[in-house]
């Protein structure tokens, strides 16, 4: 079975039909979305549309913090995060809202667990940003795979024999073996906001026959979604990052 | 999980699995053991490894196995051993792959010390496997004379992958520092410090086997504790001359460029030090060639210094690392010195130099060999008509001012220019060749018959090819 991995969408509408078109000649069994489907990009109700459509049809859709401001107002928030949630939250219909609002915050299947921060307390949206964060989601999926978003670089954690996990930065395009011996946490990048430099969206594929891991950067015309983000009013720093990648 | 004697029992001699049979034991080593098998149909001889499992056994075996396991399908070429099969690391763990008929680099040295031009042939063809697994983004990481095959042929075939690096899967060992990170007679400097990252590793023990092949002896000894083997951080090895002075003061160069403690010293290519072995003549000599001793303390005591805070290197992949060191080729048409083409094809050069970091340059000048002459060689240094040639490249080069170790010129005689440029660029590993489009007499000729095109056509690599802009001058 191929899993499609697809995180960090961000109501970016370019990347996201960028990135099914892409998975979709690859033919997926199946999709699963790692959550935060909405915030800071211009199209919230298209994105949420295209996914509920998926989700009808069995995909795997998980609660990102995003998705769950837009329901439930978080204790802290900086200004123009502020700014684009109130607005996500007034675009977005009241059917998208309840979507969202009843989004599970984990998932576990077989051998595998979905989530969009870490499995250890997902609802503290802690980032998986080193080999302890990474050690504390593996021991609480106890799964022998994990799929994760929230921190936008692609990363691929192995646990090693003991101790902590080690950590790879994929090289796009190339299958990764991934043996079940293993426990694996893959943070599959983000659709609608890379932040390495490199403006390409980002999302990944899993073959659970094989056991091999694919991370795919797809590049779309993310200077058309940055302009749709200006045209929307939205923070300028917001699209500044779209267009570069940042 | 089954225990280790039921493991165990499933490979034996005459058992089969998967389909293979298994014949002959040939070797039982500390990571497991090793069988000729039989059943698949090949085309070429084929043998399994088998790791140890069960209680008892090292993690660090079976870490080895897997990644041999992921690295053998991802590598492809003549200089590794061909991938067969592998079974479920869980259930039945095994790797079916080539056998490579030849012999062992260790029983060559039994035969050591060798002369300069045998260690030289070997040494070459050694570099050319550690460059052709460079440019598919591995790393080596444990060459010793164990693991290099040498075939009739006399090319190189390395084995063992055990402790290799592969730029494009999770590295496993980089985990397990507290492991033994490879062989300590001939490990890098920086392996020792648990870099993993660098293809200059790989020159380094290179270095090392080709001390041990011209000298019979080991640059470091064989350490057996950490201290001992951090000594190849800052101590310079006894110079080859000193332990043979038969060893002309090149091989000298090549090996003790190998052996800098400081990655950025050394050749930062194999094709480069394979260049250097197959063009003695060519070798920029230095201090190095001439050394009689072995650093002063003060320079010791700034390495060490250095090398204290060394062991973290920037990720690049090794192709890019070795993309940054071409080796480029121009051919300088010398039977025309003034022709229009040569300050444009001068230029041209320039401007790719400019933006090459470590390259090596090699101006190569055809001309019209004695007709009887069936083959190409490299013109005979006395005749002259040799140094005529040789004298108008000097000069042809001579505006870009190079320093002489980027730099070597050849003059070869032969009727077909156009198969002496591909041979030479095949045999260096050239990744560019700049040469001049037909010139104007020859414009009436179809461009397919003209040298630019036949080059073009079958390169090895890139070609770039210049032209006088039309309706300027030069």
């Amino acid at each position: 079975m191929i899993i499609a991995l697809l995180s960090d969408i961000h109501g970016n509408l370019e990347a996201l039909e960028a990135c099914l078109t892409h998975a979709g000649e690859r033919r997926p069994d199946r999709y699963a979305f790692l959550g935060d489907l909405v915030g800071y990009g211009a199209d919230p109700q298209k994105v949420v549309d295209i996914v509920a459509r998926y989700a009808a049809e069995g995909a795997i859709v998980v609660k990102g913090n995003h998705d769950e401001a837009v329901t439930r107002t978080p204790r802290y928030m900086n200004d123009s995060l502020r700014a684009v949630i109130n607005w996500t939250r007034e675009t977005l219909s009241e059917e998208a809202k309840s979507f969202l609002a009843a989004l599970p915050m984990c998932i576990r299947q077989d051998e595998m667990c979905f989530v969009h921060a870490s499995a250890a307390s997902p609802e503290r949206w802690d980032y998986i940003d080193s080999p302890s964060a990474a050690h504390r989601s593996i021991d609480a999926a106890n799964a022998a795979y994990t799929f994760a978003g929230h921190v936008h670089d692609q990363t691929l954690y192995f646990s090693g024999a003991r101790g902590k996990p080690g950590v790879f930065r994929p090289v796009p395009g190339r299958a990764i073996p991934v043996g079940r011996h293993r426990r694996w946490l893959a943070i599959v990048g983000s659709v609608g906001q890379p932040r390495d430099n490199n403006p390409a969206a980002a999302y990944a594929q899993f073959d659970t026959g094989l056991e091999r891991i694919t991370f795919h950067r797809v590049p779309y015309d993310h200077l058309a979604a940055a302009e749709k983000i200006r045209g929307a009013g939205l923070p300028l720093s917001i699209a500044y990052r779209v267009e570069k990648g940042i | 999980m089954s225990s280790g004697q039921q493991v165990a029992d499933r490979y034996a001699s005459g058992s089969e699995l998967d389909g293979f049979r298994l014949g002959e034991h040939l070797h039982t080593g500390a990571m497991g053991r090793i069988f000729r098998v039989t059943g698949r149909d090949t085309g070429f001889p084929m043998i399994m490894k088998v790791p140890r499992t069960g209680p008892g056994q090292s993690e660090e075996g079976l870490i080895s196995f897997e990644t041999e396991s992921t690295l053998l399908p991802a590598l492809s070429g003549p200089h590794v051993p061909r991938f067969v099969a592998a079974g479920s690391l869980t259930s039945t763990p095994y790797l079916v792959s080539e056998w490579i008929e030849g012999e062992s680099l260790e029983e060559i040295l039994k035969r050591s010390p060798l002369s300069a031009t045998e260690t030289a042939r070997i040494g070459a063809a050694l570099a050319d496997a550690v460059h052709s697994l460079h440019l598919q983004d591995a790393i080596h990481l444990d060459l010793k004379p164990d693991n290099v095959i040498v075939k009739a042929d006399g090319t190189v075939v390395l084995i063992d992958f055990g402790l290799a690096y592969h730029a494009h899967f999770p590295d496993l060992l980089a985990e397990e520092r507290r492991f033994a990170a490879g062989s300590a007679p001939y490990i890098s400097p920086e392996q020792v410090l648990g870099t993993r990252a660098d293809p200059r590793s790989d020159i380094f023990s290179l270095g090392v086997v080709l001390y041990e092949l011209a000298t019979a002896e080991l640059p470091f000894g064989v350490p057996s504790t950490l201290a001992g083997l951090r000594d190849r951080l800052w101590r310079d090895p006894v110079p080859p001359r000193v332990r043979s002075p038969d060893i002309p003061p090149w091989l000298q160069e090549v090996i003790l460029r190998c052996l800098e403690p400081s990655a950025e010293k050394r050749y930062q290519s194999a094709a480069h030090v394979a260049f250097d072995l197959r063009n003695p003549d060519q070798v920029a000599l230095t201090s190095r060639a001439s050394r009689s001793t072995e650093a002063g303390l003060f320079e010791q005591t700034q390495r060490w210094w250095r090398a204290r805070g060394e062991g973290t290197l920037p990720r690049r992949l090794p192709r890019s690392q070795v993309a940054a060191a071409p080796i480029i080729m121009v051919a300088v048409d010398t039977t025309h010195p003034d022709d229009d083409r040569q300050p444009v094809l001068q230029r041209t050069t320039a401007q790719i130099l400019s933006l090459s970091g470590e390259y090596r340059l090699i101006c190569v000048s055809v001309i019209r060999g004695p007709r009887v002459a069936e083959g190409a060689g490299e013109a005979s240094e006395g005749s002259d008509g040799h140094l005529e040639h040789i004298v108008r490249l000097r000069h042809w080069v001579e505006p870009l001012r190079l320093p002489p170790r980027r730099l070597s010129l050849h003059v070869i005689e032969s009727a077909s220019p156009e198969r002496v440029l591909l041979e030479f660029a095949r045999a260096n590993h050239v990744d560019l060749i700049v040469l001049g489009a037909p010139n104007p007499e020859q414009v009436r000729l179809a461009w397919w018959r003209s040298v630019a095109s036949g080059v073009t056509a079958n390169a090895p690599c890139s070609v770039y090819v210049v032209r006088v802009p039309q309706g300027t001058d030069a």
